[in-house]
């Protein structure tokens, strides 16, 4: 029989409010086992946790039960209060009456019942518990960091510079990301790419960063400290080793008809193409649905004109295989597409254009050269209408998504200011719900476009905008001046909602890291730890974690770097003792335990067992790797026969809590 | 066929090797599994005929692990068995000797006598039409009319994995064996719960289902292991010992070939299977067509996950739906 103590906590009134912490002390002193019973105001206090300490030796406890928040947030420091008392870490039980039960009742009484069960079930559970010794697994000191946007480049240099050797998988052919398409940034105006290529120099030409561009993650296996990840290398058809990134063979490639992604199919490039002139790794690349060589097997123009002899039309994929001690996530955004908001004419007409876009037509690299001009005939506007909260902050979520996403206001400010800079003749409107310019600086940019450049800022959403005889027929609405407004437009311009990269949602199930509803992946915490994934050793980085703008995608990579920098620091971690065992007499060796294990854990041996009258049977049986499970449980739902068991977790104890509030 | 699978038993065990076949029982339908080791037994015990429903692959277990090998007749349903237990590694598949036998489809004597038939002695025939014996004389019954419900919705006559065939080979059926689930699925939750409640109210625990279930073959079966925690879901109330069916159908889901043994060796008469099916057809809608056993490769949905499999929620929203 277990010496079992009880600790129920107030959590000041976050508890003690919906809760009758003494009658829960009270009821939980009379189960069986219990030899001391009690409520204190903060357990998590030094004086809470002195008294626990303090009770372990004048009562002998070999158990202690802690009725308070979620295991999640204190589980750890009672482990180590008791630890310290000479208690087993392990013998330790968290009952949450928090968050599963004072914060989600306002009934005193119901909340007090359900408090006493879910401590019952704890009780029940520490009576199974046994002393468990965490043992220890090496750190691989290398990190990867999936996307090479700046919020990837910037964690990357940060872990680099700490002396941690860092890889960088892009997708693209490029590291730069979304960045590099943006024309000038708010709040002070500098050129984009002024300041993101040095750099993405700067990341080429450190020695401990290796960019692995035009390549995806395919599958990741491990855990923290030892990530096994496998990296599909997309064929571009040309030798990086090879090619000087002359550029001649996207001069002289005859398919020109090829809609160039980086302009957003507002110009064309060549089936063999450098993405733009500042690309790092600056190397071409084919791209196989337009190459006529490549379909068809005639032309090979690209070869016949490069000099350094780079282009190798038989390159296939290549698999890479490559461990990590971390993984940080900066998988970044997309625009959402603008199918579903045909009243703003998107599809019938070219000069309905979404931000991203404009930011390509006002480039000086963009497709006209810098200069505005109304995609249909060339022209240069002269009204110009930019609506706000295209598919941010909707309702249902239907059509949109119902976050902010949180740069458009400063963004539209930034493109009517400039607008109305080097065309003074514009007339320019916003239409808005609100204005949010928090941040430094921001307020006052915005009020400059309005005070100091005459942009007409006009409370309401637009309701329509028809294109009729080259114009744009834009109907709105001012709530303030209680009015419908009829504007001819030249060029309206949506500021198109943010969702994250469509690649976000596979790669988080490979990284078993949790997403919310929108495929923002989650934090381990919102406030205290935004930058931790709850999966160990993933992190996140820029926008794939929530919608931000530059500066703060900056702040939170350089975050992000430091808890990797925190973990590669390290030479061992220590592992959870709470893995799977298997129990040889009752294993039928059916693998499907070794089938669902993600972390590899599992292997199988053919071993000699006694049989009646000394005979021996040779069975094959299962073997669990303790330093490599990490105790998820997967096995012991597969197992038919309950073989294999969870340390910490096990069948018999689970029954036990679930028999004690059934009870 | 009688007389061909006979024969090849002989010539089997003459070649060195122990035969696990079908013999006759205290009453002609009363067919069990043997091993037979003699000349003499297979001649005068071994039988073939309609009622040789026994699934022949769970006492390969036992016996591929013997020294030596064994033969082994199996019917096209059984084979599924077979390389389902291949594929759990509970078969050691080198010291067996796999002989398919082409299959008409089993007869059930209840089958025959609701057909009016009194005074069974024997049923014999090959191909459509049966000779039935009986007290007042010889009738004859189609085989259809005489067949068990498994058979009568037969899912494949395609033979797996033998090292030889008797008869030819067969394709898989489009088989109608889904219909009395979808009956099930049709009732309302509280006339579900009324049918299963009575059908599992005959239970006895004679642990028939259990013992000749192909995937029922655990070195330990969690409910004669004290320490499971389901264990006392075999006696403490009727309604926790009905329990034990549902406990049997969880922990053979995706491994179940529906090869019927269950309802056939239930001597309550308990539609078992259905528990079975209804979780096939489950498997087959939410994670697309799977059968147990068909091949050596494909992994089995609920061990496996793929990408595009069905969140949990969708499963909750269907089951809310019926």
């Amino acid at each position: 029989m277990q010496k079992i103590g009880v600790f129920v906590c107030w959590c000041g009134s976050n508890i003690a409010a919906t809760v009758d912490v003494q009658a829960v002390s009270d009821a939980l002193a009379k189960e069986p086992g219990v030899v001391f019973s009690t409520n204190y105001q903060y357990m998590c206090s030094q004086a809470g946790q002195d008294m626990i300490q303090e009770k372990i030796k004048e009562y002998g406890l070999n158990g202690v039960v802690v009725c308070s928040c979620s295991p999640r947030m204190h589980e750890a420091t009672f482990r180590k209060t008791c630890e310290k008392a000479g208690l087993n870490a392990y013998m330790v039980e968290i009952a949450n009456i928090r968050e599963q039960c004072s914060w989600i009742h306002k009934d005193k009484e119901t909340g007090t019942e359900k408090a006493i069960i879910l401590g019952r079930a704890a009780i029940a559970k520490v009576h199974l518990n046994a002393p468990l010794t965490a043992g220890t697994s090496p750190v691989i000191k290398r990190a990867l960091v999936i996307g090479g946007g700046i919020a990837g480049i910037q964690t990357a240099l940060d872990i680099a510079e700490a002396g941690f050797p860092v890889d960088i998988v892009e997708k693209k052919p490029t590291i730069g990301g979304k960045m590099t398409q943006i024309d000038k940034t708010f709040p002070t105006l500098d050129c984009a790419a002024c300041i993101l290529t040095p750099k993405m120099v700067d990341a080429a030409q450190n020695e401990n960063i290796n960019i692995i561009s035009y390549a995806e993650v395919e599958s990741v296996k491990g855990f923290v400290g030892n990530f096994h990840v496998t990296i599909r290398k997309k064929a571009r058809f040309v030798d990086e080793s090879k090619c000087t990134g002359c550029g001649l063979c996207t001069e002289k490639c005859p398919q020109k008809k090829v809609p160039n992604e980086f302009n957003l199919g507002l110009d064309n490039r060549r089936a063999i193409y450098i993405p733009f002139a500042q690309a790092v790794p600056k190397v071409a690349a084919i791209d196989p649905n337009y190459c006529t060589m490549l379909k068809t097997g005639k032309c090979g123009v690209c070869s016949k004109v490069c000099t350094a002899g780079a282009i190798d039309y038989t390159q296939k994929d290549e698999l890479l295989e490559r461990e990590y001690g971390a993984i940080v996530a900066a998988t970044g955004f997309e625009p959402i597409s603008m199918e579903k908001f045909d009243e703003f004419a998107y599809s019938q007409s070219p000069d309905v254009v979404t931000s991203l876009e404009f930011e390509r037509l006002m480039n000086a690299a963009g497709p006209t050269g810098g200069t505005l001009l109304r995609p249909s005939d060339g022209t240069h506007p002269h009204t110009l209408v930019f609506v706000q909260c295209v598919g941010s902050r909707c309702d249902g979520g239907e059509k949109g998504k119902p976050y902010c996403s949180k740069i458009c206001c400063m963004y539209t400010a930034k493109h009517a200011m400039l607008t109305r800079e080097k065309y003074p003749d514009t007339d320019v409107y916003v239409f808005y719900i609100d204005v949010r310019t928090p941040g430094k600086n921001f307020d006052e940019f915005y009020r400059r476009a309005v005070e100091d450049y005459g942009v007409h800022y006009v409370k309401g959403m637009v309701g329509k905008v028809v294109p009729e005889n080259g114009k744009l027929k834009v109907q709105a609405s001012d709530l303030l001046g209680g009015q419908q407004l009829h504007i001819d437009a030249d060029m309206v311009v949506l500021a198109a909602a943010i969702e994250p990269d469509q690649t976000a949602r596979p790669l988080a199930t490979m990284l078993t890291a949790s997403m919310d509803t929108n495929d923002f992946f989650t934090e381990a915490h919102p406030k205290l730890r935004p930058v931790e994934s709850p999966t160990a050793g993933v992190f996140l980085s820029g926008v794939c974690q929530g919608p931000k703008d530059i500066p703060e995608t900056v702040a939170q990579a350089g975050a992000a770097a430091a808890k990797v920098i925190g973990l590669l620091a390290k030479d061992q971690l220590t592992c959870n003792p709470c893995v799977a065992n298997s129990n040889e007499l009752m294993c039928n060796g059916c693998s499907a335990c070794e089938k669902v294990c993600p972390y590899g854990a599992i292997t199988y041996i053919d071993k000699d067992f006694r049989g009646p009258n000394r005979t021996t049977l040779r069975r094959r049986v299962a073997q669990v790797n303790p330093a490599v499970c990490q105790g998820c449980g997967a096995c012991t739902v597969a197992c038919p026969s309950g073989a294999m068991d969870l340390k910490g977790f096990s069948n018999a104890q689970i029954m036990a809590e679930v028999d004690a509030i059934c009870k | 066929m009688q007389e061909r699978v006979k024969a090849r038993a002989i010539e089997l065990l003459e070649s060195g090797v122990r035969v696990l076949g079908w013999k006759a029982g205290e009453f002609f339908y009363d067919v069990t599994p043997a091993v037979f080791t003699s000349r003499e037994e297979i001649e005068k015990e071994f039988v073939f005929g309609p009622f040789c429903g026994a699934n022949m692959s769970k006492y390969l277990i036992a016996e591929s692990r013997k020294e030596g090998r064994v033969g082994v007749f199996l019917k096209p349903c059984d084979t599924y068995s077979f390389q389902q237990l291949q594929k759990e590694h509970r078969i050691w598949r080198e010291n067996v000797y796999a002989v398919g036998v082409q299959c008409e489809g089993m007869c059930d004597i209840e089958a025959i006598r609701s057909a009016g038939i009194k005074g069974i002695l024997g049923v014999d025939g090959d191909g459509s039409t049966l000779t039935v014996h009986t007290l007042y004389g010889d009738k004859t019954i189609a085989r259809k009319d005489a067949l068990a419900e498994r058979c009568a919705c037969c899912k494949s006559k395609k033979m797996l994995g033998c090292d030889e065939l008797l008869g030819e080979q067969g394709e898989e059926l489009d088989s109608a064996r889904f219909d009395q689930v979808e009956k099930l699925e049709a009732m309302t939750p509280d006339e579900r719960f009324a049918f299963w409640r009575k059908e599992l109210s005959r239970c006895i625990r004679c642990n028939a289902c259990r013992n000749v279930c192909p995937a029922c073959s655990c070195e330990k079966c969690v409910f004669d292991n004290p320490n499971s925690g389901v264990e006392n879901k075999a006696a403490a109330n009727s309604f926790e010992e009905n329990l034990f069916h549902i406990i049997r159908a969880f922990h053979v889901a995706g491994r179940c070939t529906d090869c019927g043994e269950c309802s056939r060796v239930c001597p309550q008469h308990i539609p078992l299977h259905l528990l079975n099916r209804k979780f096939i057809k489950d498997i087959n809608e939410l994670y697309g067509g799977y059968q147990a056993g068909a091949d050596m490769e494909t992994r089995p949905p609920l061990t496996n996950f793929q990408m595009d499999d069905p969140e949990p929620s969708v499963v909750h929203e269907r089951g809310s739906e019926q």
